[in-house]
């Protein structure tokens, strides 16, 4: 996919239809005049996940199921030669299935038709989790038996590693504005960077699970944890040759999601289902940590390069990126990953000279895919770093900086989007600031730093004096997240979300959006019900059951408040007219059962209709990319250990505007915990690869922030509406993903005079670019550990004996003067 | 196979496995109570942490030998049953009224390690919550309104 467009190029600017209401920041419980803003209901299935009662997958049980296991190559590349069964064992008590058995195709349908479900015997082998051959029996043992009596031959065959190497492109886009060369003559500064993030793990705590029961009808109905039930149906149907009935998929409740159950529970369930398929009983396929680590995605790791002219007074003139992804083995969701981060490459700023030229390439490494942010945190992170070493190369504040260059009011974007309301950068912005106290602590994090500078034992260090134990610091981080589908995605999915008045006078919601925590099955009744004038438990919701719901798109995106809770919003009233008008006008809530009994049920199916004067153009990338922008800003502060460089994140004020808050207590739950998210994103979450395997594939080697790690966190939601939605929300899932980690990194640099350019920041990296320690590359010693690991899955090669040996790139400060 | 006592929720039981088998799967498969969840296996995530006479466990590093002759509570054993459905305890109500639970999955081990503490003795200090909670993990809600949560049911304010 190229699209090029040519530069200085702009679509017709639209004026604005309508001035932006101010923004407003809003406390938990305040009432906002002309609203009404009660407290929130409690979680809807809050109760019983509280009791236990709450049936996630692996909960759920189907008497006489079997149990499904996926053998998987050990090789990054290589051609599947084929598998031999130990003649020694018994397997009559074994259900084993290869590429052969499947009767439709054999792909894992999403964007690109290139990943099979299972590599047939011949075919070639991407990466080193890739699924072979499925394996079922009645019990663990036999089945953990057969497991070791199966031999797989493979041909290797050379793999590809780096991204900036592959020659096999999954997307690549170019948007471009103004004249970039005018823009750079026009510089008084011109500012290069280069900048690096891996692998990130999603880690909800509830690993990948799937139960596949065989129907009468020839079909299979699928039971387990996800997020979107349609592309699994979608999987399920063409690769199983079955039809919209013969297919069906349940969700479980679902103990996380974070874009990690996506794209690849369809892979689970195709395995269940073909297992199922092949013995006739129900599968149970459940993965265990480590399986779950080795072989689902991760968000995709990213190498941008800024070069950026900015004018004395600190004004963008010039923006030069380049963006590469790493896409893994398969194309997944890179494409629309690429895009998001090909538009927010240049973050919330304006700048009339834009070029921004991003790629997603193949390597042999498992497959990269969503992840809470979606190709955003990645390039935001980029730009706040160069921007935050462009104030300081110009002696200009952090804060000042971003003020000078935000987004306002009818500003455009570099595809051409002039943002006509909703923008609150600058409030964002100026809430997070002032509520941190921003620039009283800056001031004295430098005064330390100034004082501590040359008072250690190296020249110029700031490390540890006599005085000091820790140096303090403070930063801050401004992003914009594009607010549901990018381009016309919206209107391709053409989701639909119904309200049904039940024949015994309840009213239903139906949707295929699913709950995963970040409270779908509580806000969906609470708009309901107020459209309605219903109390909130008047409202059901119906399971996600592609049997029984619509297809309203998947839940990802941030857009389940926003789009389809729009839907609901338009189904409600008109099922509210529907009824009023044949009930003489009457309230509602007073004539609905005696509606329901005169005139049986009424159904309202929402479709989605575009939002108005949204246009965009998915060849040329001008126009529109999104309906509107969340803005968010963080200010973070942190100590630095002056002797292990160790970080610790202290405070974090988070301000974020999701255009309207539906419930402020779950608002700010999803705020809270992106935020951490970021936070390990910024100081510990690392993939280590060797030849292509992670490294640290379990819990006790990948680690996430626990309670102590936590930094107390502070939220301000901020409502800037969007008129196109009917409740103004812009979703808020994504936003505080964007943000964390270039803030961390920020107040890392204000306490020691260190830029980290590659994620995290460890300590390692801190004292490499204090000059404490050298950049290392340590080659790898081939051979040394896989010779003795045959089944990475199985066996579980702990990589804790081989850290100190591990191949790691420490990347430094290119040069001298980019710390202080 | 041996045949082991213990109590569950103050209820005893006796279960025939191996004396290795974690206590995690007879917790789940042979006693039918899959509140306690599994998240990693190791010991690492905390998700299926049940008290051991009173202490808080990893349930999946426990096998059912250690088990003989102690109390072991679980998740299903906090609410009081009544009629008109389960009653929360405290703690439990704190979590739903503060928003302590998203996903859930990490719940059950989150409530048992918090009922450790409050039964302990433990007040509304911020720094001693987290302490009590280090050992489980949560993905959702950056411990902030779990933490909230667990102060409120400590007799603290929000």
């Amino acid at each position: 996919m190229t699209i090029r467009t040519p530069p200085g190029r702009t679509m017709t600017p639209v004026a604005p239809h309508r001035s932006a209401p101010d923004a407003l920041v809003v406390d938990r419980g305040a009432t906002v005049a002309g609203r009404v803003r009660p407290a929130g209901p409690l979680r809807r299935e809050g109760p019983a996940k509280l009791t236990g009662e709450a049936k996630y997958a692996d909960d759920l049980v189907f008497p006489g199921a079997w149990f499904g296991a996926t053998i998987r190559s050990t090789d990054a590349h290589a051609r599947f030669d084929g598998f031999d069964l130990d003649p020694a064992f018994d397997w009559s008590r074994i259900a084993v299935v290869d590429a052969s058995d499947i009767p439709g195709d054999n792909i894992v349908s999403l964007i690109s038709d290139d990943q099979p479900v299972l590599v047939p015997v011949g075919g070639e082998i991407q990466h080193h989790a890739e699924p072979l051959i499925l394996l079922a029996a009645a019990d663990r043992e036999t089945l953990r038996r057969a497991r070791r009596a199966i031999a797989i031959r493979t041909t290797p065959i050379a793999p590809v590693f780096d991204p900036l190497a592959s020659d096999h492109v999954f997307a690549h886009y170019e948007i471009a504005t103004g004249d970039l060369d005018a823009g750079f003559a026009a510089a008084d500064l011109v500012l290069e960077g280069e900048y690096r993030v891996g692998h990130q793990e999603q880690l909800y705590i509830e690993n990948n699970a799937m139960i596949a029961v065989p129907r009468e009808d020839g079909g299979v109905a699928v039971h387990g944890s996800l997020q979107c039930p349609y592309y699994i149906h979608k999987a399920l149907k063409r690769s199983l040759r079955l039809d919209d009935a013969q297919a069906r998929v349940v969700q479980a409740e679902t103990g996380g999601g974070f874009g990690g159950k996506e794209e690849y529970p369809s892979i689970v369930a195709l395995h269940a289902a073909l297992l199922a398929r092949k013995t006739g009983k129900p599968v149970r396929m459940i993965y265990d940590r480590h399986e779950d680590l080795s072989a689902t995605t991760k968000r995709h790791p990213a190498i941008v390069t800024h070069r950026t002219g900015v004018t004395a007074d600190g004004r963008l003139v010039a923006q030069d990126i380049e963006v590469v992804m790493d896409g893994g083995a398969y194309c997944t969701l890179t494409p629309v990953v690429l895009s998001r981060g090909a538009i927010h490459a240049g973050g919330p700023y304006r700048c009339p000279n834009v070029r921004i030229r991003a790629r997603a390439t193949r390597t042999n490494t498992p497959p990269n895919g969503a992840f809470r942010g979606f190709g955003a945190p990645q390039v935001e992170f980029a730009a706040e770093i160069q921007l935050g070493r462009i104030a300081e190369a110009l002696r200009i504040s952090p804060l000042e900086i971003r003020r000078r260059n935000l987004y306002q009011l009818g500003d455009t974007t570099p595809t051409g989007q002039v943002l006509r309301e909703s923008v609150a950068a600058a409030e964002v912005l100026e809430r997070a600031a002032e509520a941190a106290e921003f620039e009283g602590v800056h001031a004295r994090t430098a005064a330390a730093r100034t004082r501590r500078a040359g008072s250690g034992a190296l020249p110029g260090s700031p490390l540890r004096t006599g005085r000091d134990r820790t140096a303090s610091g403070i930063g801050v981080a401004l992003a914009w997240h594009g607010a549901g589908f990018t381009g016309s995605g919206e209107v391709k999915l053409a989701s639909v979300a119904s309200i049904e008045l039940g024949a015994d006078g309840k009213v239903r919601i139906l949707t295929g959006s699913t709950e995963m925590g970040q409270g779908t099955k509580t806000i969906f009744p609470q708009l309901v019900a107020a459209e309605l004038g219903l109390a909130f438990d008047d409202v059901e919701i119906t399971p996600q059951d592609t049997a029984i719901v619509p297809d309203s798109g998947p839940t990802v995106a941030s857009r389940t408040a926003m789009v389809v809770g729009g839907l609901l919003i338009q189904a409600a009233r008109r099922l509210r007219a529907t009824v009023e008008e044949r009930n003489g006008g009457a309230p509602f809530a007073d004539v609905r059962t005696a509606d329901a009994a005169t005139h049986g049920p009424t159904r309202v199916d929402q479709e989605f209709e575009p939002y108005p004067h949204v246009e965009f153009d998915d060849e040329t990338y001008r126009g529109d990319a999104y309906p509107a922008f969340g803005w968010a800003a963080c200010v973070a502060t942190v100590d630095v250990d002056l002797d292990t460089a160790e970080v610790t994140v202290r405070d974090v004020v988070a301000a974020d505007d999701v255009g309207r808050v539906i419930h402020p207590v779950l608002a700010e739950g999803q705020v809270e915990g992106g935020t951490l998210q970021a936070i390990g994103y910024a100081t510990i979450e690392e993939i280590k690869l060797r030849d292509g395997r992670y490294l640290n594939d379990r819990l006790a080697t990948y680690i996430i922030p626990t309670a102590l790690d936590a930094p107390r966190i502070t939220t301000l939601l901020v409502e800037a509406p969007y008129s196109g939605a009917p409740h103004g929300a812009k979703g808020v899932g994504e936003l505080p993903m964007d943000v964390g980690a270039p803030a961390v990194v920020a107040a890392i640099h204000d306490a020691t005079g260190v830029w980290i350019h590659e994620l995290p920041a460890s300590p390692e990296r801190i004292l490499a670019g204090l000059g404490i320690t050298r950049p290392v590359r340590v080659a790898p010693q081939p051979g040394a550990v896989d010779a003795t690991i045959d089944d990475p899955i199985e066996h579980g090669a702990d990589p804790r004996p081989e850290a100190a040996t591990d191949p790691q790139v420490i990347r430094g400060p290119r040069d001298p003067d980019e710390r202080t | 196979m041996t045949a082991w006592s213990f109590a569950v929720n103050g209820l005893p039981v006796e279960v025939e496995a191996p004396g290795m088998r974690r206590l995690l799967d007879v917790l789940r498969e042979d006693l039918e109570l899959t509140g306690t969840k599994e998240g990693c296996g190791e010991g690492e995530c905390g998700a299926c942490t049940v008290l051991l006479d009173g202490a808080p466990v990893d349930s999946c590093l426990v096998p059912v030998c250690q088990v003989q002759g102690t109390h072991v509570a679980t998740v299903e054993g906090l609410a009081e049953p009544s009629p008109e459905g389960a009653v929360l305890d405290p703690l439990q109500q704190a979590f739903l009224e503060a928003g302590g639970a998203q996903c859930g999955i990490c719940t059950p081990g989150m409530l048992m390690a918090a009922r450790a503490y409050l039964d302990a003795g433990g007040g509304p200090d911020d720094g001693a919550i987290r302490e009590s909670i280090a050992g489980n993990l949560c993905r959702c809600t950056g411990y902030t309104k779990i933490v909230e949560a667990i102060a409120i049911a400590a007799g603290g304010h929000r």
